[in-house]
Formats: structure tokens, sequence, C-alpha cells
């Protein structure tokens, strides 16, 4: 028996010593191109989500979806990729941040909307427009006194509501 | 109607190797470009009548100009500051209220970028190699031959000779067509997302078009 376990004892890599000179360097250099090919679907993927968030502010203004151009056209390195990507994922969270912010504070609008049609009085001189609930248009809902200082005497108040935009033509055009 | 051949140009093995998808399109067409006649400006007029502002806001979630949004973005491009060719006209739509005819390759153009979303360039056959393609550009390379300093390594097309247009548009001018041309190139890029069939529609588009100025 030890003589069968002296034969499966491993012998020393080097018997002389290590080598003198230190294992070639490898000549190709690592594939990159897994690495690229999911950066580029990452990218394609954020795009699809910044221009279906820029879809959806629309007609609301003041978001930014600008990112930086990388001096092309060219093809990017990897570098070049991930820094884009990690531009775009900081985009498209800001801008949905932004939407988010802002159609919760279009929704209290619209709740106010509700409460000053209901209890005028309660909401004396306020006014609200189609820009405070991200809809197009010069709309406008203002609780004004009815029958002007009587009404405010009297405690009479109402909601007018504007018909629009002025039209583009007559005495009064923009 | 004349039957134009299309033909399939080379793409640089490193460009290939990254965007496998990428092509281009070519079609050799014996036309002449000068002022547009008025079955074409017309035409111009009713796309014009088309495009509402709405449509230019949810243009960029179609496929084909989202595809090239895509496009621009990958090779380090911002889209919404060198526009899409298609983006572009809707742009220039928008503010100029209606959409200008400036002659009739141009107007060819603006017609089939529009109607199909595919970037479309045209160079003058005369001026240019036989084997064109998309490569990248090496060290002191001039647009055109004699044109501005192209920067290394960027995306072109180009002949056996010269680099004949940046990716984004710009066509060298002493490559482009004059009032003197009489046969033109027309290219049409094909990146991932976009079928054969709208760059092939953006071709003849074009070609249809010149035709019909004679």
């Amino acid at each position: 028996m030890p003589e069968v376990l002296d034969q499966h004892r491993p012998t020393a890599p080097y018997p002389q010593g290590p080598p003198s000179r230190p294992p070639l360097a490898p000549r190709t250099r690592p594939d990159e191109r897994p690495a690229r090919r999911t950066l580029l679907d990452q990218v394609a993927h954020l795009e699809r989500e910044l221009s279906s968030l820029f879809v959806s502010t629309w007609p609301r203004k003041g978001f930014e979806f600008s990112v930086a151009s990388r001096g092309g056209p060219r093809v990017l390195g990897l570098a070049d990729l991930e820094e884009l990507r990690d531009d775009l994922a900081t985009r498209v969270d800001h801008a949905r941040r932004s939407l988010s912010d802002r159609t919760y504070v279009e929704e209290k609008h619209r709740c106010r909307i509700e409460e000053m049609l209901l209890e005028p009085e309660k909401h004396k001189w306020v006014r609200i427009g189609n820009d405070d609930i991200g809809e197009p248009g010069c709309k406008h809902w203002h609780v004004t006194p009815r029958w002007g200082i009587f009404g405010m005497l009297m405690n009479w108040w109402r909601v007018k509501i504007s018909s629009g935009c002025p039209l583009a033509e007559g005495h009064c055009a923009p | 109607m004349v039957e134009h051949e299309l033909q399939l140009g080379w793409v640089d093995h490193e460009l290939s190797e990254e965007f496998p998808e990428l092509e281009l399109w070519l079609m050799r067409v014996q036309a002449r470009s000068g002022r547009s006649p008025d079955p074409v400006r017309e035409r111009l007029r009713t796309l014009a009548g088309r495009i509402t502002g709405g449509h230019v806001i949810h243009m960029r979630q179609d496929p084909v100009p989202w595809a090239y949004r895509v496009f621009w973005r990958q090779i380090g491009l911002d889209p919404d500051t060198t526009r899409t060719p298609v983006e572009q006209i809707a742009l220039d739509r928008l503010q100029w209220g209606g959409l200008r005819s400036r002659n009739l390759l141009d107007d060819a153009i603006t017609i089939a970028v529009w109607e199909t979303g595919v970037p479309v360039i045209a160079l003058d056959a005369d001026l240019v190699g036989s084997q064109i393609g998309l490569r990248l550009t090496g060290d002191d390379e001039l647009l055109g031959g004699s044109g501005r300093p192209l920067p290394e390594r960027q995306i072109a097309v180009a002949d056996e000779h010269n680099c004949l247009a940046v990716l984004s548009g710009e066509v060298a001018d002493e490559r482009g067509v004059t009032r003197s041309t009489t046969n033109m190139v027309i290219g049409a890029i094909q990146v991932k997302g976009v079928p054969r069939i709208s760059v092939e529609e953006a071709l003849w588009t074009v070609a249809d078009t010149l035709s019909v100025g004679g």
C-alpha cells in the first residue's frame, strides 16, 4: 500500500528551481466585445426610456433631456460608453423624478379646482391655470366675488373659467 | 420608370464588428438637380401640411426615427444637438411654418427622409470612386481630399481614395452634387432596427422625384 501512495505523490514542478524568465505575456488583449455589446444595448434601452419620458412630459416645460455628445461620429471606447450609459441613466432618473414631482403638484391643483368649485368662498382670489395642471392652453379658473365689491362684502364668491387663449385676430390680439 | 440598381457598400471590419447591422446602400442615378418643378413643390407643401407639433413630439417613439436616435447616441452624438435628418426636417418645418423648396435634389431628399425616416446623402458619381463604403478616418485626413481636416477615427463615407462625407451628414464640397452634375450616387445608412424596405424606399423616392424633374 505505501508503494501505491508513493507512486501518486506529485513531483515538484521545478526540480531545478523556478525558471529564470517569467512566462510570456499573453499576446491578445481581453475581448471587450461582450462588454461593449452590453453597454450599447443599455444605451439603446435608456434612450427609449428618455424618449418615452420626453413624450410624457409634453406640453410641460422646464425639463432637461440633453446628454452631452462624445465628439462623434466615432466608435466610442469602453470608458466613453460607460460614461455615456451613466449620464443617460442619471438624466432618465432626474427626468423621472422631476415628472413625478410635477404630476404630484398638478394633482394637488386639480383637487384644489374641485374644492374651489364646491366652496369658492374658502378660496378667495385663487387662480389656477392650465399650466398648473400640465395641460396646454391658456384656460384658467379664478375665484372672484360676484357683483364686485358688493359681492365681496356679502361673501358671494364664484369661480370664473376663462374661455381659453385670446384669438390671433381682432382688437385684443396678443 | 427607369430601373436603378441597388448596391451594398463595404463596411470597415472594425465598424461592422461594433455595429453588425450597419450598412450603406447605394444607388447610381442619371439625373440633374436644378429648380424644382411644380409637382415637387406641391408635394413638399402637402408634406409640410401633414407635419404637426404633436406628430413631431411623438416622432421620437416611432421605430425608424428612434433607431437613428439610438445610433446617434451610440456613435457619440447628442441627437438633441446634432439632430437626425428627419428630426431636423420636422424642426425646420415648425420654425419656418413650411418646407422651403431649395432645389430638386434637396427637395427630393427632404421628401424621402420625411416619408421614411432614413438619412440620405448624394454625391457626384463622376467625382467619386467606384467602391464606396464606411470606414474610420486615419491620421491627417481631409474631408473630400482637400477640405477641412477630420479628427482621427471618425466614421465617414469614403471611396478608395478619400473621405467623401461624415456620417452625421456633412458632404465634402468637392464631391457633392453641383449644377453641372449629371450622374449621382445616392446613399442611405441602415442601422439596427431599420427594415431594409425603408432604406430601399428612401432611395427609390429620391430617384423617382429626380426623374420628375427630367
